[in-house]
């Protein structure tokens, strides 16, 4: 039972930070927001017994696609002032 | 022109209910696993000696698709190089130096996670995960690494000759097995060894390291590419 409760509350969670990356003004919330999407993802994967899975998206989706986008925002903001 | 898009919205919405009110009639559970699924289940444990039968599954059994992805892989992190990298000499790096708070903790960190990404894969016939995670977790340790030791270049070279050693000798094995034993990348090469051990299951824990360190050197290469591309734009 507190099984369904806590994925119910994490599913929830996942949502929100589902429109918060989609519809916030700043771009670092967002990438952040979809970050704590993979966290939550992964940890619910564990929930239904793919730990495999879990691992992948623990590191890819939370871990690397962040520094990734991070870099490129930071690289699209030095264009922005170049111009 | 807002009406005609709203309307073939509201069409595809109507299609896609309709279609999942059909799948959801037509399911019904079943108590068995399918054949395939069964045998695997089976005979998996005896023929691979691999503990961890998602392991066995994706290096051995369907060892060709592993290979599949891998070239994948290597075909992105290539693609990737060839539109990023730059001429020699052109960039100079006048990167700000990196906090005391992150040079500190990341000089505890890095060890720490480089070590569990190895664990990872080099256990992956044992604990889940393999050398596609393995990897994954290394070059994310290599994102600390370069944004503790930003002043520091980073050669290419240790990445591109690991990146080749592991893929040429991942092949290599491969072929070895269809000389040695029943097929392109069967296990059964080296002796299966005591069950749940760490020298077990044959080939699958050296193929799944260089699984491991390949990925793990794409992705670092990838991460680099980028790095370099931000101390250019310092520059300017």
């Amino acid at each position: 039972m507190i099984q369904i409760i806590l994925l119910i509350v994490m599913a929830v969670i996942m949502l929100v930070m589902a429109f918060i990356a989609i519809h916030h003004k700043s771009l670092q919330v967002a990438v952040i927001a979809s970050g704590i999407i993979s966290l939550f993802a992964s940890v619910i994967y564990i929930f239904l017994a793919a730990p495999d899975v879990a691992i992948t998206e623990a590191s890819i989706g939370s871990a690397l696609t962040v520094g990734i986008f991070f870099y490129i925002l930071n690289k699209i903001r030095h264009e922005d002032i170049k111009k | 022109m807002k009406i005609l898009r709203n309307s073939a919205l509201l069409l595809i919405v109507g299609f896609m209910a309709w279609m999942m009110i059909h799948l959801y009639g037509q399911y019904e559970s079943r108590d068995a696993l399918n054949p395939v699924a069964e045998y695997y289940a089976v005979n998996g444990p005896e023929e691979t000696g691999a503990a961890n039968l998602v392991t066995s599954i994706v290096v051995t059994y369907r060892g060709l698709d592993t290979l599949g992805e891998v070239t994948i892989l290597f075909l992105t992190a290539a693609i990737i190089g060839l539109l990023l990298r730059t001429e020699k000499g052109s960039r100079k790096k006048s990167v700000r130096e990196s906090s005391e708070f992150l040079s500190t903790a990341s000089g505890i960190l890095i060890p720490v996670i480089t070590l569990i990404g190895i664990y990872i894969f080099m256990n992956g016939h044992l604990t889940p995960g393999g050398g596609f995670q393995g990897g994954a977790v290394l070059a994310s340790s290599f994102i600390l690494v370069l944004l503790a030791i930003s002043n520091k270049r980073i050669g290419h070279r240790l990445l591109d000759y690991t990146e080749a050693i592991s893929g040429i000798s991942f092949i290599l094995l491969g072929i070895l097995g269809i000389l040695l034993a029943g097929g392109f990348l069967d296990n059964r090469i080296l002796p299966l060894g005591n069950f749940g051990t760490l020298f077990s299951a044959g080939a699958i824990p050296v193929i799944y390291s260089l699984i491991g360190l390949k990925v793990g050197a794409e992705l670092s290469n990838v991460i680099l590419e980028l790095n370099q591309i931000q101390g250019e734009e310092e520059e300017l």
